[in-house]
This record gives structure tokens, sequence and C-alpha cells, in this order.
């Protein structure tokens, strides 16, 4: 078990370097001078200019660019954005607001989801099932600025339920409604999943079996049928941990949430290669993370997995 | 620089439009020098009385609590390192400058007691004694001296250094590396006074004073940039309520700053600017009373906001003038063909269709080159007749261009597509194409940088909108950086001895309505030339809560916060 995590961490290494020189590129190759539009419409004074470039490292080749991001990152200096404030206090206000966000949505989503599912999954195509069905499809086809916008619209504007907007320092209770906005997507997929693969379960083998040995029903839905179908969902819920965070651009827009998808979206506006190479490399860790918990969480789920 | 021509800006982002609040005042070439009539500018119109405008409380009515919407600003928050709306709300806030503008751009004394010159070029400024910053230390002459220094340093990379450049001395703390630390035309005389000397006569550069570069900083400031951008120190009508106030993309908080005596006194307890990502945001929150004010109306909300708002709403022109550029060296628009072309483009487009159908009425059709919020403004500016919506007219004018040389080729006008910019200019297109039977499109760009790039490196091969946001109110601001040979925004090179000149003279008019006239035959050049084709102003659009009054939206679009009261 140690062995493994151990191969996994080292795995990610090369992933880590990847990633950043990709998005660096990518950043260094946005059309524009991002100093010169720094300006605005106005002379910019060339002297200033060359001051901005210097500061920023943009008047170096691109790949001494990346070393000397990289050489920052190891004395965990991060750089600056060209407000002048440092890069790592920027992650530190909007990485916590985020993932509570994702962690909401997520619970959100595995909770509903998978409760609806297994009942749909146990009668299947019997009324609650379709009806659940015909819902989840509707919610997939909806997108997310729409559900996010009806939904601010009717609870915080016309009935005053909450607030319309979250800002700094939010609460369990203020982050719900965006949450199940967030999560709503997902909710539909993890229904379907766990409705799917419960059904499947049913009619398994060793179901059959632990119904012939005498097992009350309870039992045998729950510890037998469940846990069993579950792995596919894990695996989606893991996956979509990653997605959430990263993915949480529109819905942190409409309900004026101060978090990563606002930080990610106007570094790239402004062409801000240290901000965005920093927070997506921490979205890939997280990511890669994500999944190793979920790999071995297998091992939990079924017995017959086993690492080494 | 977000300026953000703020119907642009769809994220608190910098989705600058073309337009941005930042340095202005260039006039590399063209102004040279001249020997005005010498008489002595005492700017009259700066004597205002101290409780104008107020209620005369000391330091914070009973005007409850206010909330506005705001954008994290982009800079930290030093007045010459600021030069985007984000930032420039708050350092109106917290600063008071020589003069400060009345809500139609009149210009007021603030800190200064009198700014006068004989020559237009050569200024003694007085301060009213006994000012303070909000930390108790004296605001002097040397405050302001140190402080425009700063920002015009070379080294300190002031986003803008620019304004500071009519000044003499400013080439040498240009040069790289700097020559001089400070610019040799500010002389601190005593404590309460100091003079400014011009590299040439510039009647409205006192008009130009109440515009945040120029604003005074505390000795303090000096010893540590950084940590002053994030905890600000000012002599205005608020500070911040905390040294820690300003949460970071979330909102900042002000309270009335009591040692402030000018003319702007806070009339609320406290100031508060959420920062929102979008519009549409804050709209919500206006909606359900979370917010006083909000300055500008999302796209969605532009066809609802007059009968949501109903009294509340405000929709007025502002000082932000919308064109397209065509650039002197296109291809068959320069010589006489190309005055002839330019005039038939401008006739084919229907501005106030454009303005109803796309901008839902929120664009008012421009009349000149300037803005009606601008002193000095007119209507009937001879020559403006080019403007009209005239499909015969642009088809003869453009048959008499092909009788010179036959036009091929596709017209482009190029435009920023993070800026929703798509619509008019396609419309605007549609009507080229269809008045004149030639091939018109957008060119879009991904960015504003990326647009901004071609246009400043002239690699542009086409016609580019164009935009600007005036940074103080007068016509002369609104011409001379945009159309006088070789100013620093006139992207489209275009130059005219006799428009020079003209800016030449009224640039050393002491008499403000002289130096109008002077602009406004400049301008009749302008419409026969045609350097860019105005379109429209951007309005204002905004409005304010059931809880909120007194709500006034100031010259450059934004409210005047210290007025507002809330029961």
């Amino acid at each position: 078990m140690g062995w493994y995590i151990g191969r996994r961490l080292l795995q990610m290494v090369p992933v880590f370097f990847g990633a950043t020189l990709l998005i660096y590129a990518l950043v260094f190759l946005l059309p524009g001078d991002p100093i010169l539009a720094l300006f605005g419409e106005r002379p910019a004074s060339p002297a200033a200019v060359a001051e901005l470039r210097e500061r920023y490292n943009l008047d170096e080749p691109f790949i001494v660019q990346y070393l000397l991001f990289i050489k920052g990152i190891f004395t965990l200096d991060f750089g600056e954005s060209f407000s002048g404030r440092p890069v790592i206090e920027q992650l530190a206000e909007a990485f916590p607001v985020t993932i509570k966000l994702a962690l909401i949505a997520l619970a959100i989503e595995a909770v509903f989801g998978i409760a609806f599912g297994f009942l749909a999954g146990l009668r299947r195509g019997g009324l609650f099932d379709s009806t659940v069905l015909f819902l989840s499809l509707v919610v997939i086809g909806i997108p997310v600025f729409v559900l996010g916008f009806t939904a601010q619209y009717l609870f915080g504007v016309k009935w005053g339920v909450v607030d319309p907007t979250v800002g700094g320092d939010p609460t369990f209770a203020e982050l719900l409604l965006p949450g199940a906005v967030l999560g709503a997507l997902s909710f539909a997929y993890v229904l379907r999943l766990t409705r799917n693969s419960v059904a499947e379960a049913l009619s398994a083998d060793h179901v059959r079996t632990a119904t012939a040995k005498g097992l009350g029903r309870p039992r045998v839905v729950t510890v037998h049928v469940l846990r069993n179908s579950l792995i596919p969902v894990v695996t989606f819920l893991g996956a979509d941990l990653g997605a959430l965070m990263g993915g949480a651009l529109v819905t942190e827009g409409i309900f004026n949430v101060p978090g990563v998808g606002r930080l990610l979206y106007q570094a790239v506006i402004r062409s801000e290669g240290p901000t965005v190479v920093s927070v997506v490399t921490v979205l890939v860790l997280v990511y890669l993370l994500a999944n190793l918990v979920v790999d071995l969480l297998y091992a939990v789920l079924d017995p017959r997995i086993r690492y080494v | 620089m977000s300026s953000f021509e703020k119907d642009d800006e769809q994220s608190g982002s910098r989705r600058v439009g073309l337009v941005s609040r930042g340095p202005v005042i260039t006039r590399r070439a063209g102004l040279a020098g001249l020997l005005g009539a010498a008489a002595v500018t005492t700017l009259a119109a700066c004597g205002g009385s101290e409780e104008e405008g107020s209620g005369g409380t000391e330091g914070g009515g009973s005007g409850g609590d206010v909330i506005a919407n705001g954008t994290e600003p982009q800079n930290p928050l030093v007045p010459t390192s600021t030069n985007e709306v984000g930032g420039g709300r708050l350092l109106d806030s917290l600063w008071a400058g020589l003069v400060y503008y009345q809500a139609d751009g009149s210009p007021q004394n603030d800190v200064a007691e009198s700014i006068e010159s004989a020559d237009a070029q050569n200024y003694t400024i007085t301060i009213k004694p006994d000012q303070t910053f909000s930390d108790g230390t004296p605001v002097t002459a040397q405050s302001f001296v140190d402080a425009w220094n700063y920002g015009a340093l070379g080294t300190n990379a002031q986003l803008s250094s620019y304004f500071f450049e009519p000044i003499q001395g400013f080439e040498d703390v240009q040069a790289e590396p700097p020559v001089a630390q400070t610019m040799s035309g500010l002389q601190v005389v005593d404590d309460t006074t100091f003079t400014v000397a011009l590299t040439q006569p510039e009647s409205d550069f006192p008009l130009r004073l109440g515009y945040s570069a120029f604003y005074p900083l505390p000795a303090s400031a000096f010893d540590d940039m950084a940590a002053f951008g994030e905890s600000p120190i000012g002599n205005g009508p608020y500070k911040l309520a905390a040294p820690d106030a300003w949460q970071h993309n979330v909102r900042i908080d002000f309270v009335p700053n009591e040692t402030y005596t000018g003319p702007r006194q806070a009339q609320n307890d406290s100031l508060a600017f959420v920062f929102y990502e979008t519009y549409d945001a804050a709209y919500a929150d206006l909606q359900s009373g979370n917010l006083d004010v909000i300055d500008n109306i999302p796209p969605s909300a532009l066809a609802t906001f007059q009968d949501d708002l109903g009294e509340r709403a405000v929709n007025q022109p502002a000082a932000v003038f919308q064109s397209f550029t065509i650039p002197q060296n296109l291809p068959h628009f320069s010589g006489e063909e190309g005055k002839l072309r330019r005039q038939a483009i401008s006739h084919a487009i229907d501005r106030a269709q454009v303005c109803e159908t796309v901008f839902q009425d929120t664009r008012t059709p421009a009349k000149d080159f300037t803005s009606p919020v601008i002193d000095g403004y007119s209507e009937t500016v001879p020559g403006s007749e080019v403007l009209a919506y005239d499909p015969e007219e642009a088809k003869r004018l453009w048959a008499e261009a092909d009788a010179i040389s036959p036009y091929t080729g596709t017209f482009t006008i190029a435009y920023n597509s993070d800026g929703g910019h798509q619509e008019w200019v396609d419309a605007t297109a549609a009507y080229i194409r269809q008045t004149l039977g030639i091939q018109a499109e957008g060119a879009p760009y991904p960015t504003f940088a990326a647009l901004r790039t071609d246009v400043t490196n002239r690699t542009i091969t086409g016609a580019f909108r164009t935009g600007w946001q005036a940074d103080y109110p007068g016509l002369y601001n609104f011409l001379a950086p945009i159309y006088a040979t070789g100013a620093g925004s006139n992207d489209g090179d275009y130059s005219n001895p006799e428009f020079d000149a003209l800016l030449n003279q009224a640039a050393a008019q002491t008499d403000a309505a002289a130096s109008n006239e002077l602009l406004q035959q400049a301008q009749t050049i302008l419409f026969e030339d045609l350097p860019a084709i105005p379109l429209w102003y951007s309005n204002v659009t905004g409005g304010s809560s059931e809880a909120a009054s007194d709500v006034q939206f100031g010259w450059n679009s934004v409210p005047l916060y210290y007025q507002i009261t809330k029961s």
C-alpha cells in the first residue's frame, strides 16, 4: 500500500513539469502585449514599459521565463500578478472558497444522486424511476448559466429567500444555492449511473446467493447491491471534484463568489503567466490526488482489489 | 486601465473597451511654442465657496451605510499607478485634489486656494492652510510636488506618468536611465505655495488637476509604496474603515474622514464598495436591496431596467465618445479620394437605428467628436451634417471617389471580441455594404491586448474601433490627444497643420469661451477630413435602490458617492 502510494506520487512529478511547461507556453503564445494593454488606449511611457517588462521577466526568452518561474516555485515564490500582489497570497484567498463550494456541490450530488438513483434502480421501470430519469434528462439539457440565473432570480430576487450573491468569507448556508447549481449536472449523471448499476447488480449471482442464503432484503440491497454498485459512481465523483473546481467559473460569476474561477479568468484576460500557471498547477494536483483517493477507495468497496 | 467603456465590461476585469482612464495629455509634436496673449488667469471658475454642494456637516452625516458596486482595483491604490475606473472611484473618495469636478463637470477648488498664471504656461498654486491627511500629517506644497515627481520618474513605472509630460524636466526623469530624479518645472515656494513651469502654454492645465494622478501623498508613503498601496492614506472625504479594510476581490469599507474640511463632505455614515465580477450579479443585488447604487446595467437587463427601477433608473449621455478610425495610409483612403470615401461611409451609417436596435437606446448618436456633457459642446458644429444618414449622398460621394480610382478589396472594421462589440460592428458593416455595394465586414481580435498591439505597431490593415473616455471635462481632451500630429493616441497617424494650429491657439487662450470657439473651428476641419468616423456617445446607465436618495452621477459616469443618503 505504501509503495503503491509512493509510486503514484512520484508519477505526479513529470505530470507537474509537463503541465506547467505546456500552460506557460500557452499563456506566452496568447496574442498581444500584456504590458501595453495595461496602459489601455493611452500612450505608454517607454521608460515605464521597459521597467515593467524587466520586473515581470517579460524581456527574457520564453524558456528563461519558465525556468525563473520554476525556480521561484521551489522557494515558494509564485511570482507577482500585474497588480503587484504575490500570486501565492491570491491562491490562499481563492482556493479555500472554491474548495468549500466544490465540496458542497460534491456532497449534494453524491447524497441526492446516490439516494435517488438507488431507489430508482430498485424499482426499475416504475413510476418513480421513469419520473426521475426524465427529470435528470431535463437537468442535463439545461446549460448551467440558465440554471444559475433562474435559481438566483427566483430564490434571490423574487422570493428573497437568500441573498442573490455570496461575497467574501462565505458561510455554508450561503454556498448552498451556488453549490446546488454547480452540482446539478453531475447530480443527474450520478443518479443515472447509480440507477443502472443498482439495477444490474440486483440480478447478479452474488445477490441471488445472498437472498437464497436467507438474508433480509434490507441487508441484501444495502451491503450486497449498493456497495458493489458504487465503484463506477466513486470513479465519477473523484474525477468530478477536479472538474467542479476548475469548472466553477460560470457559477462563481453568477453568484459573485471570489474563487478560483474568477482569479483564473482575470489572469488569462491579462496574460499573467505566473498566476495562470500557478492556479492550473494546483488544479492539476487536486485532480491527481482525487484520482489517487478514488483508486484507494476501490479497495474499500471491493475486497478483491488489493494494492501492493 | 480598465477603462472600461463601462458597457464593455462584463466581468470586473479589464475588458477594456478601447477607452480608458489613463494618461492623456500628450502632444509630442505639433503644439509648438506659442506666445499667447499674456493675460492673468485666476481660474475664476475654481474659486468656489467651501460649503457648496454640501450640507456643511463635518465628517459624516446621518445618511446611513451606503453600499455601491465596484470592481477589484487592478493596481495598488496609489494615485499615479491607477488608470482604471475600479481603482479610480476609490481614489476619488479617499483623496482630495487641488480641484474637483461638480456633476456637470465644472471645476471647483478643493485643496487649492488659487491657481494663477499670467501666460497659461507658468502657474503658481496656493493651497489652503491647515489641511491634513487622515493620519493627521499636514498636506503641504511638498506633498503635491513629491507625489508628482514620484509619478513621473520612469523607474517607478507608474501607469499615469504621461500626465506629467507637459511639465518642464519630464524628459529627464523619463530617460533610461533617468538623468534627474525630480522635474525642474516643480518648485516649492513655501508650505502652501508651489510653482509649475510647463514646456508650452496649456490653458486647460488647471482643469486637469482634479484627475487622480495629481493627488498629493503623505511623506510616509515613500517609505514603502507597496504597503501604502494596500492601505492608503489620503486627504479626501473618506478614509479606510481599518488599515486592512481592503478585502481583495470582495469589498472595501470607507468611513468619513473627520479631518477633511473641503466641499465634498460625506453625507452618509459609511461607504462600502462590493466588488463584482459581473454586472448581472450586481443588478440582482440591487433588485433585492443588497446594493444601493449601481453604475452600469448589464446587457441582460437593458431592455427592462427602466421599467424595473422607474424613477430610480439613470440613462444619460456620458463623456465617452465612440468611433472607428480609418488609418491615413489605408489604400484608397488618403488625399481627395480618401476624403470622399470617408464622407460616403459616414453618410452610409444609420446611427440612430443602431443605437435603438443594438443598444436599446443606451447610446446617443454622435453629433461631434466630443461629448454632450462637456462645457462648450455644440450639436451644430459646421460640417457635422456629414453624420446624417443619407444613402443617396453616400452613393454619390463613393461614385465620385471611384472616378478618381476604382475601389477594390474588403473594408474591415477591427474590434476586440472580448468586449461585446460584435453586434454593432456587424450592423455598421452591413450598412456600409448595403449602401455602398462593397464588401465590408468586422475583423475580430480575440482580446483587447491583441487589438492594441496591432494598432500600436501600425500593423493593422483596415479600420478599427476606437473610443475615448475623457480624464477631465474639457473639449481639448477629446481632440488633442487623438488627432494632433504625432499625439500619443493618434493611432490613425492623422495630420493636418491647420487643425494643429487651431489647437495651439486654443491652448494659449486664457478665456475658456474663446478657447472653445477655436476648438469648434478645429472640429470643422475634422468633419472635413474624418480621421475617425464618429458613431455615438456611450450613455451612463445605472440606478439606485429604494432606500437610497440623492443619487447623482458625475460627468465621468461615476456616482457622487459622498452625496448619497439612505433611509
